[in-house]
C-alpha cells in the first residue's frame, strides 16, 4: 500500500480518459503478473514476517483466499502436552533401575493382565510417607511392557517448585477428570491412580495394609465414561519402606501440606531419613481386570453402581493384600 | 445488500488489522471504526469515528448506519498498557454500552463477534491440562484484567440470551505471538535472558497473529454462534519457548515475586502483571478442537508462532522496523473518501495506480 499522496488539484477533465486508459493497461499487467505469481508460488511458506499485508495490492479483489498450508511444528524438546518427557523418563529409569532391582527387589505377579494396547486405568493401594509405590509401578510397567504410564496425583505437586516440574516430566498429571478422560479415551494410555489419595500414605504405621476409603468412586466413573477396564494392583512392601510413626496436624495446617509425618527412617537415619527408604521387599500383584458393561461417554452413571464397583475393587485389593501378607515370611526378604 | 460492519477499537492492534482485512471483502458495503484515538494503520475505505472510551454515541451510530455486524475487538488484555480505571471503562463499560446499543428497539444488528481471551480461565494448580469452552475456571479471578474480562463475557452471555435472533460469537484467544504484536510476554522474550520462576517450567500455548485475524474473519464469514477457543496446537514448556528464541532463562525466586519483578520493570521496562506471573507458575492449555471441527485450519502451531515471532525479531534487529509508519490525517482521509474530485471505480473505491 502506498502512503496517501497530498491531494493534488484535480487534473483538467480532458486528461482524465487518457489516464484512465493508461491505468487499465497497468491494471491488466499487474493482474496477470500477480496471478502468475500466485500460481507459481505458495505464498504462505516463503513469506517474510510482516509482509503479508503489503503484498495484497488494494485494487485486486481478494477472492476467498485458500486456507494457507499449515506450517511445520518446530519443537525442540520431547515434552508432551502433559509435561511428560520420554527422554527424562529414560534417564529416570536408568537411575532408578538399580534401586528397583537391588534395593526393593521388586517382584511382579500377573503382569500379563495389563493390556498391551488401549487405555486402562490402573488402581493400587498407596503407602509410605513419601509413597514409594508409584515410581515402582510406573518403572515396572514401562520396562516390562514398554508403554508409558501416566500417574494421576494431587495438584499439590504442581505447586511445588522443582519437585513439581520433575514430577510432571516423569509422567505426573493433575488428577482432574478431564485429564483422565483425555488420556484414557482419546489417547489410549495407561493411567495409574491411587483412589485413597493422600489418606493412604498419610496413615499411621499401625494401620498398615488397611485400605482407606476409595474417595467418592470418581475413578470408576471415569473408567466407565472412557470405556476402559480397571486393573487393580496390590502392592506389598511400600508400607515398611517408610513407616509413619507420628503426624503433626499443626505443621500440616501451617504448611498447607496434606500431612507432615515423622517417619521411622528419620529416627533411624536423621535428616537423610527424609528421603531414604528402608529396603523392604516389594511384591506387586496384578488382579483380574474389571470391565464395566456400560456405554461410554454418558453424562451420568448410576451412583449406586459406581459405589458398588468401587467398594468391590477395594475389597478385592484388600483381600489380595491379606493373602500376600499371609504368605510373606519376612518384611525384608519376602 | 452487503454487510454493514462496525469495528470497535479501530486504533488498537486488532481493530486496525480486522478493518484492513474486511476492506478486501467485497461483501462488506460499509465499514465504520470507533476509537478514542486516530487509526494507526492506513485504511482504504473504513470510516473512522472518534468516540469517548465508553461509546456514548454508539446507539446513534448503530441506528444511523444501520449496522448489521459488530466486531468487538476492543478489549484490553495487556493490563500493563493502560491504567486500571481506563481498562475498566474500555472493557466493562464499553462492552455494556455496545450491547445496550445493539439491543435497542429497532436494532438491525444480526452478527456480533467478541474477541475475548483465555485469561478468562485463569491459571492455577487445580486446572485441567486443557480447558474446553465449557470448563469453568477453578478459582475466582484475583486480578483486575481477568475480573473485567469475566464481566465482559457476562454481558455477552446476557445479550446472546436476550437476543436469540442475533448470531453471537465469543472467541477466546490464548497468548498471541507474531511479528508485530507487543505483549508483556513478547517483551519478556525480547530480553537477553528470559525471566522465569525458579523451579517452575509450565507449558504455554500460543496463537499466531495471522491465525487470530483469520479466525475472526472465519467466524464472521461462517456466522458461527457460540464460544470458541482459538489457540495453536501443542503446549511447550517455557524453557523451550526461550530455547526457540535462542535464549536462556533467568529464574526469579518464586516467592514474593511481585517485589522481585519491580526491578525488571524499572531497569529494563518489562512489567510482569499478576496474570502473567500465574502463567509462569502454572501455564495453561485451551482445547482448540471445536473451532477446528467447524472447519478452521490453523497455519501455525504453538511452537510455530514462537518461531515466527523470533524470526521477525531477528529481522527487526538487523534492518529496523519493516512497516512504514503512518499518521492519520483527517483532511486527507476525508478527501479520498468523499471528495467528488477523486475518480472511483464501480464499487466506489478510489482508483489508485
Amino acid at each position: 500500500m502506498s502512503s496517501p499522496e497530498r491531494p493534488v488539484p484535480p487534473a483538467p477533465p480532458a486528461a482524465v480518459p487518457d489516464e484512465l486508459e493508461l491505468d487499465e493497461e497497468l491494471f491488466e499487467v499487474a493482474l496477470t503478473e500477480t496471478l502468475d505469481n500466485l500460481a507459481a508460488m505458495r505464498p504462505t511458506e516463503e513469506r517474510a514476517p510482516g509482509t503479508q499485508l503489503e503484498t495484497t495490492t488494494p485494487f485486486l479483489p481478494v477472492a476467498a483466499p485458500e486456507p494457507p498450508e499449515p506450517l511445520p511444528d518446530p519443537r525442540l524438546t520431547d515434552v508432551d502436552e502433559w509435561g511428560r518427557s520420554e527422554h527424562m523418563r529414560a534417564l529416570a529409569r536408568t537411575a532408578y533401575g538399580p534401586i528397583y532391582k537391588r534395593w526393593f527387589r521388586a517382584e511382579w505377579e500377573g503382569l500379563e493382565k495389563i493390556p498391551t494396547d488401549g487405555g486402562a486405568l490402573l488402581v493400587a493401594n498407596h503407602a509410605g510417607a513419601i509413597p514409594s509405590d508409584a515410581p515402582a509401578i510406573m518403572h515396572g510397567i514401562e520396562t516390562e511392557l514398554e508403554r508409558p504410564v501416566y500417574g494421576l496425583a494431587d495438584q499439590m505437586f504442581k505447586s511445588l517448585p522443582v519437585v513439581g516440574t520433575l514430577w510432571s516430566r516423569l509422567g505426573g498429571v493433575v488428577a482432574h477428570p478431564d485429564n483422565a478422560y483425555r488420556l484414557l479415551r482419546e489417547q489410549d494410555q495407561l493411567v495409574l491412580v491411587f483412589p485413597e489419595g493422600s489418606k493412604g500414605p498419610g496413615k499411621h504405621y499401625r494401620d498398615r495394609y488397611r485400605l482407606r476409603r476409595f474417595g467418592r468412586g470418581g475413578f470408576v466413573e471415569i473408567a466407565m465414561r472412557a470405556g476402559v477396564p480397571i486393573v487393580p494392583i496390590a502392592v506389598v512392601g511400600a508400607e515398611e519402606s517408610m513407616p509413619v510413626i507420628f503426624k503433626s496436624n499443626t505443621l500440616a495446617k501451617v504448611t498447607g501440606l496434606p500431612y507432615v509425618p515423622i517417619t521411622a527412617n528419620m529416627l533411624a537415619l536423621g535428616p537423610l531419613g527424609g528421603l531414604a527408604y528402608f529396603p523392604a521387599k516389594f511384591k506387586l500383584k496384578v488382579l483380574d481386570p474389571v470391565n464395566f458393561d456400560v456405554p461410554p461417554d454418558q453424562e451420568r452413571y448410576s451412583r449406586s453402581r459406581i459405589m458398588d464397583e468401587s467398594e468391590n475393587i477395594r475389597e478385592r485389593i484388600q483381600a489380595a493384600l491379606y493373602e500376600m501378607l499371609r504368605e510373606r515370611q519376612s518384611v525384608w526378604f519376602g | 445488500m452487503g454487510k454493514r460492519v462496525l469495528i470497535t477499537g479501530l486504533s488498537s492492534f486488532w481493530g486496525g488489522l480486522v478493518a484492513r482485512a474486511l476492506e478486501q471483502d467485497p461483501e462488506v458495503d460499509v465499514l465504520i471504526g470507533l476509537d478514542t484515538r486516530e487509526p494507526s494503520v492506513e485504511l482504504e475505505r473504513t470510516e473512522y469515528v472518534r468516540t469517548d472510551e465508553n461509546y456514548s454515541i454508539l446507539s446513534r451510530i448503530v441506528q444511523a448506519a444501520r449496522i448489521d455486524t459488530i466486531a468487538h475487538t476492543f478489549l484490553i488484555i495487556d493490563s500493563t498498557s493502560e491504567r486500571a480505571s481506563r481498562m475498566h471503562e474500555i472493557n466493562v463499560i464499553g462492552t455494556m454500552n455496545l450491547f445496550a446499543a445493539a439491543s435497542a428497539p429497532g436494532s438491525t444488528v444480526r452478527d456480533v463477534v467478541v474477541k475475548s481471551s483465555a485469561y478468562v480461565y485463569g491459571a492455577s494448580r487445580e486446572d485441567p491440562t486443557w480447558f474446553r469452552e465449557e470448563t469453568p475456571r477453578t478459582h475466582p479471578p484475583a486480578n483486575r484484567m481477568e475480573r473485567s474480562i469475566e464481566a465482559v463475557e457476562g454481558y455477552v452471555r446476557d445479550f446472546a440470551e436476550d437476543n436469540p435472533h442475533v448470531n453471537v460469537t465469543l472467541l477466546r484467544f490464548s497468548n498471541v505471538l507474531g511479528p508485530d504484536i507487543v505483549t508483556p510476554i513478547s517483551k519478556a522474550l525480547e530480553l537477553p535472558v528470559v525471566p522465569s520462576l525458579l523451579g517452575y517450567d509450565p507449558r504455554f500455548q500460543f496463537v499466531h497473529e495471522d491465525d487470530v485475524i483469520r479466525s475472526i474473519l472465519f467466524v464472521l464469514d461462517q456466522r458461527l454462534p457460540g464460544i470458541y477457543n482459538v489457540a495453536g496446537d501443542g503446549l511447550l514448556p517455557w524453557t523451550e519457548v526461550a530455547k526457540i528464541c535462542g535464549k536462556r532463562t533467568f529464574p526469579i525466586v518464586p516467592y514474593g515475586h511481585s517485589l522481585l519483578t519491580v526491578p525488571l520493570r524499572y531497569l529494563v521496562g518489562v512489567e510482569l502483571p499478576a496474570e502473567v506471573l500465574a502463567l509462569l507458575r502454572y501455564g495453561r492449555g485451551i482445547d482448540n478442537r471445536r473451532l477446528k471441527q467447524a472447519g478452521f485450519e490453523y497455519q501455525y502451531t504453538s511452537a510455530g508462532a514462537v518461531q515466527a515471532f523470533v524470526e521477525a525479531l531477528r529481522l527487526r534487529s538487523t534492518v529496523g522496523t519493516t512497516e512504514p509508519t503512518y499518521t492519520y490525517e483527517r483532511d486527507v482521509e476525508q478527501f479520498f473518501r468523499h471528495s467528488p474530485a477523486v475518480v472511483r471505480d464501480s464499487d466506489g473505491t478510489p482508483i489508485s495506480s
